[in-house]
């Protein structure tokens, strides 16, 4: 991501403006410098406009500390933030779990693996509005597709999945879990690929194959991948807004809402803006963390493997 | 050989045991992955219009492309803009491909190749980015587009998109740009190229499997993404079929034949590039997705 050289400059305090501007030219003279800054006007355009303001808009608009004797009254509030924990706890450690051990199964050689990788895939590629209206429909206790089968071969009336806060919650932890799976096996199992064969043969040579290879070879090599990804999809999923919205919709009775559906829902439902930005950005103290320490990951990420 | 290896029958047993333990996962694999798709096909062949008649159903008794024939030739109230919105998701998508593979390419070769700003901003405003949750920016991004005059544009969402994949975008190019020696940049402007002759005749020429890699990751993101079209797109002519389909679902006495099939329509273009490029996002992925 970031190559040894620039974390050295990064690491360094640029001191003063001399500094500071001799390291943004890094060297480069007149016409060139002119170009570099023109290539990249663009991006820091976006970045301004669409990232920074928004940003500073909404630490701004959510300063009000009224908003948030509001927010923490709110019943709804104290279940969300206890979903969003759980949706965190259960959603990233089992779906990253699984993921790791997923892609191991498919480092087995053979044809046969290869077009199972593509059908496994296909969660991910299918859009995310229509797998998860389609997962309600599954859930439907009337006659959703799950208590067909549950009927056909058990011969018993499963229950109504979504109308119970506990399993409505847990219909969106797997959901999620089954969109996103994919997606992080075939990240790791591109780290498992850039293991070196010579470390991988040596290991089997040494009689590490197994739960053994896994356990000296696998899990050391891999931790700080594993980690990385770890921290990333706990920070997508903090944001995550059509699961929700489409499995459980936020029901029954408001109990499944996570924190991102709760602010998106007093902005615009409710139509208070202000506790909207305040109930997103009392997640603030779990992000500011989390991206320290993946930055920090990020940049070391490259020595590790 | 530090550990003796098992007898032979033992051996045999042992690698039977394997063989369909593996055969049971990869099916178990098969039908987990399939089961929602196959679900909304179920629903979609379906013939009547709305009515409950599922119970005790695995496959529709008398399928029937009726669904997907009047998604087509817009004949429900539903759906009767669909191919106009498919036309806007289109035009959504295209544009984040375009914008993202620019802007993200330019930045790129300024940041990675030219040496240019190595500083900490230039660094770490990608990563800064990754790591806000688009959903929290949603609200005063609003706000913004209604002072900036995109309130109900197609090219706000646009401009979201843009913002989310270019940093993604910027992280996959640099690394993948390692792989090109810099000494034909070098070589090149010695014999008197400007910067904008390396960009085009060297780097994007050299860069095309990347560059096709970030393209498809854009092109997904702005196909999968629904929050910001939802809250920024109110008319129905500058709604996409993401909004459509969410409609449907809100709407108390949509046949939900006709929603699954738009949802299975909507979902067709994604998967086939997503299949046809695979190659291209295979080398997104090892070369610089979050490892690197």
């Amino acid at each position: 991501m970031i190559d040894t050289a620039s974390v050295a400059d990064a690491g360094r305090p640029a001191l003063g403006w001399r500094t500071l501007s001799r390291s943004m030219r890094g060297g480069l003279k007149g016409g060139e410098y002119t170009w570099a800054v023109a290539f990249v006007v663009p991006y820091i355009a976006v970045f301004l406009a669409f990232v920074a303001y928004p940003v500073v808009y909404g630490l701004w608009m959510g300063s009000d500390a009224g908003l948030y004797r509001e927010l923490f009254a709110d019943p709804i509030y104290k279940s969300s933030v206890v979903n969003t924990v759980l949706y965190l706890a259960l959603g990233v450690n089992v779906k990253m779990f699984l993921a790791l051990l997923l892609s191991g199964f498919f480092m087995r050689p053979g044809r046969w693996t290869k077009v199972l990788l593509l059908i496994f895939v296909m969660p991910w590629a299918v859009p995310q509005i229509s797998t998860f209206i389609s997962i309600h429909w599954m859930l439907n206790g009337e006659w959703g597709f799950l208590n067909n089968v549950i009927y056909r071969f058990a011969h018993v009336e499963g229950p109504s999945w979504l109308n119970d806060r506990w399993m409505a919650l847990g219909s969106v932890i797997v959901s999620h879990i089954w969109k996103w799976t994919p997606f992080w096996t075939l990240i790791l199992l591109a780290g498992r690929m850039a293991i070196p064969l010579e470390i991988r043969d040596t290991a089997r040579v040494d009689g590490a194959t197994g739960l053994r290879g896994f356990v000296h070879i696998t899990v050391p090599l891999l931790a700080n991948l594993y980690l990385i990804c770890t921290l990333l999809s706990t920070i997508f999923l903090l944001g995550d807004f059509n699961a929700v919205t489409f499995v459980s919709g936020g029901g029954p009775a408001n109990q499944t809402h996570v924190l991102a559906t709760l602010g998106i829902r007093d902005a615009f439902e409710i139509a208070h803006p202000r506790l909207g930005v305040a109930a997103v950005m009392s997640a603030l103290p779990l992000v500011i963390p989390l991206v320290i320490v993946l930055m920090r990951k990020l940049r070391t990420a490259e020595v590790q493997l | 050989m530090t550990r003796p290896r098992p007898a032979g029958g033992k051996r045999w047993l042992r690698r039977l045991f394997l063989e369909s333990a593996s055969a049971a996962l990869a099916l178990a694999l098969l039908v987990w992955s399939l089961t929602p798709v196959y679900n909304m096909l179920l629903i979609a062949l379906d013939r009547d219009e709305g009515d409950i008649e599922f119970a005790g159903i695995l496959w529709p008794p008398e399928p029937s492309l009726h669904s997907f024939h009047a998604v087509v030739t817009q004949s429900y109230w539903l759906v009767e803009d669909f191919w106009h919105q498919l036309g806007n998701s289109f035009f959504i998508a295209l544009m984040t491909m375009g914008l993202t593979v620019s802007i993200g390419s330019l930045a790129a070769f300024a940041i990675g190749r030219m040496r240019f700003g190595r500083g900490w901003l230039l660094v770490n405003a990608p990563l800064l980015t990754y790591a806000v949750p688009a959903s929290f920016l949603v609200i005063p991004f609003t706000r913004l587009m209604a002072s900036y005059g995109l309130s109900n544009s197609l090219w706000a969402i646009v401009a979201a998109n843009v913002t989310f994949a270019t940093p993604y975008a910027i992280l996959i190019l640099r690394q993948y740009a390692r792989l090109i020696p810099l000494e034909l940049d070098e070589a090149a402007r010695v014999d008197g190229a400007s910067p904008v002759r390396v960009y085009r005749l060297i780097y994007l020429p050299l860069m095309a499997p990347a560059l096709a890699a970030v393209g498809t990751f854009a092109l997904l993101l702005a196909w999968n993404e629904y929050l910001y079209q939802y809250v920024l797109l109110s008319s129905t002519r500058n709604m996409t079929v993401a909004v459509a389909i969410a409609q449907f679902f809100n709407s108390d006495e949509a046949p939900w034949n006709y929603m699954m099939a738009t949802a299975l329509l909507y979902s067709l273009p994604p998967i086939a590039i997503f299949y046809a490029l695979r190659r291209y996002m295979a080398a997104g992925l090892t070369r610089g997705a979050l490892k690197s």
